[in-house]
């Protein structure tokens, strides 16, 4: 394994969205962040800038409302880039599946690498799924 | 001491500041982890962060931001460069300010709402610390009757029993240059969002590591104008010790007061600075240090 590679998988800068949650999942996120599961060890630091940034959680359901917003930033990530969904209104509409302002899961807009389903999703669940995407992210360029 | 062996040193300065100063930024992200209660990011994070950002697409807003980017850049490694040829001190001073500039002007060439904040509070941070800088070698230079580094290194006694006083007002300066807490008004070196890190919001991918690289440069800098209050004689190690001490102490500032406004910053810098150093010169003067 190349430095490079190394240094992609040791180093992944976390975007966060909130495509219209209930904030549920986005709790689970922030939780990740404190001392107990302490992201940092593993060089993961949540950016709040999509130019800076490697890996998007988007939670919620993509919806009319906002759906050129998460367009906007994934176009603004630069490669090598992950996009994680957090929860499963995230994944497939969830309990606000079929209303008259929701499109569907978020991969009706931007392409989905990694799908954590639960309502809300554990940290743990999240953490791991972050360690997923970085398997996409160490392939890039190969 | 032969030009040789000073040109030596200049090109030891340039290779190894960098890896000093990354090898800091590991250890300082450690040790704010432990103090926090967490376990921390390996100490060589800073690194791996640096080589994945080279690893990235390039993107820039504008080839003018890219211009001063590398300006400033170039410029910080040149006044390494002088401070390693024990040059004026004076000199090394007005080329880092002068990169320090370009890093605030690269930042406002871009229309970005968050640039322009980010460029515009560099920029009154740089008015905070500019003068307390620029003020703190002039005790030196009444001691010395020289700004020369050389002299420093020639003259055979240790400035610092005479000189505690700009010291103090120099470790004010550390703190605003390595951008911690209560002076990170700008940009953090945390992964705090202040304005998105307005600064550097529309650096990217390799032209951040770039920045990242002229800060370790900047910090090593820094830190070793603050090594040279005890540079000679047989105890010319403690200048090691006296930059790592105050280097700590810094962290251990950051981690225990919160961020204050720019015009708090500016008050107190002007205020403790300049008193700092004002009776500095006046004690010299009156022959009492
Ligand atoms: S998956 Fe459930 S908890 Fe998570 S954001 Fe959606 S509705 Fe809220």
């Amino acid at each position: 394994m190349g430095i490079l590679s190394t240094s992609r998988m040791k180093s992944p800068w976390l975007l966060h969205f909130d495509c219209g949650s209930c904030n549920g999942c986005d709790i689970e996120i922030l939780a990740a962040l404190t001392p107990l599961y302490d992201i940092e060890r593993f060089g993961i630091v949540n950016m709040g800038n999509p130019k800076h940034a490697d890996v998007l959680l988007v939670t919620g359901p993509a919806n009319h409302r906002n759906y050129r917003v998460l367009r906007n930033l994934y176009q603004q990530m630069r490669d090598p880039k992950g996009v994680i969904v957090v929860g499963t209104c995230g994944c497939t509409g969830g309990v606000f599946h079929n209303c008259p302002n929701v499109l569907g899961g978020i991969d009706k807009v931007i392409p989905v690498d990694v799908y954590v389903p639960g309502c809300a999703a554990r940290p743990e669940a999240i953490i791991d799924a972050v360690v997923l995407a970085l398997g996409k992210l160490k392939a890039y360029g190969k | 001491m032969s030009t040789g062996w000073l040109i030596g040193s200049a090109v030891i300065a340039v290779i190894v500041a960098p890896l000093i100063g990354g090898l800091l930024r590991g250890i300082d992200r450690k040790l704010t982890a432990h103090m926090q209660g967490r376990i921390g990011p390996p100490i060589m994070q800073p690194f791996y962060d640096v080589i994945k950002l080279f690893g990235k697409e390039r993107c820039v807003a504008g080839k003018a931001q890219l211009v001063f980017g590398y300006a400033y850049l170039t410029l910080i490694v040149t006044a390494v460069v002088f401070f390693a040829l024990r040059q004026d001190l004076l000199v090394v001073l007005f080329i880092l300010f002068l990169g320090c500039i370009f890093l605030a002007i690269g930042a406002l060439s871009v229309k970005s709402p968050y640039s322009q904040l980010g460029g515009h509070r560099e920029l009154l941070q740089f008015l905070a610390y500019e003068p307390i800088l620029l003020l703190a070698v002039v005790p030196i230079a009444l001691k010395l009757q020289s700004f020369r580094i050389a002299t420093i290194f020639e003259s055979g006694q240790p400035l610092l029993p005479h000189l505690w006083l700009s010291f103090i007002a120099l470790l004010i300066v550390l703190a605003i240059v390595m951008r911690k807490s209560p002076f990170d008004i700008s940009s953090s070196e945390h992964a705090h969002q202040e304005l998105v890190r307005g600064l550097v919001t529309e650096y990217a991918g390799p032209y951040l590591a770039l920045i990242e690289i002229a800060h370790w440069y900047e910090m090593v800098l820094l830190l070793s104008i603050l090594g040279l209050f005890w540079v000679v004689g047989s105890l010319w190690w403690l200048s090691i010790i006296i930059a790592l001490g105050s280097w700590f102490i810094i962290l251990i500032v950051d981690n225990i007061s919160a961020r204050l406004t720019w015009s708090w910053m500016l008050r107190f810098t002007w205020v403790a600075g300049i008193s700092l150093i004002g009776s500095n010169i006046l004690f010299i003067n009156l022959g009492w240090m």
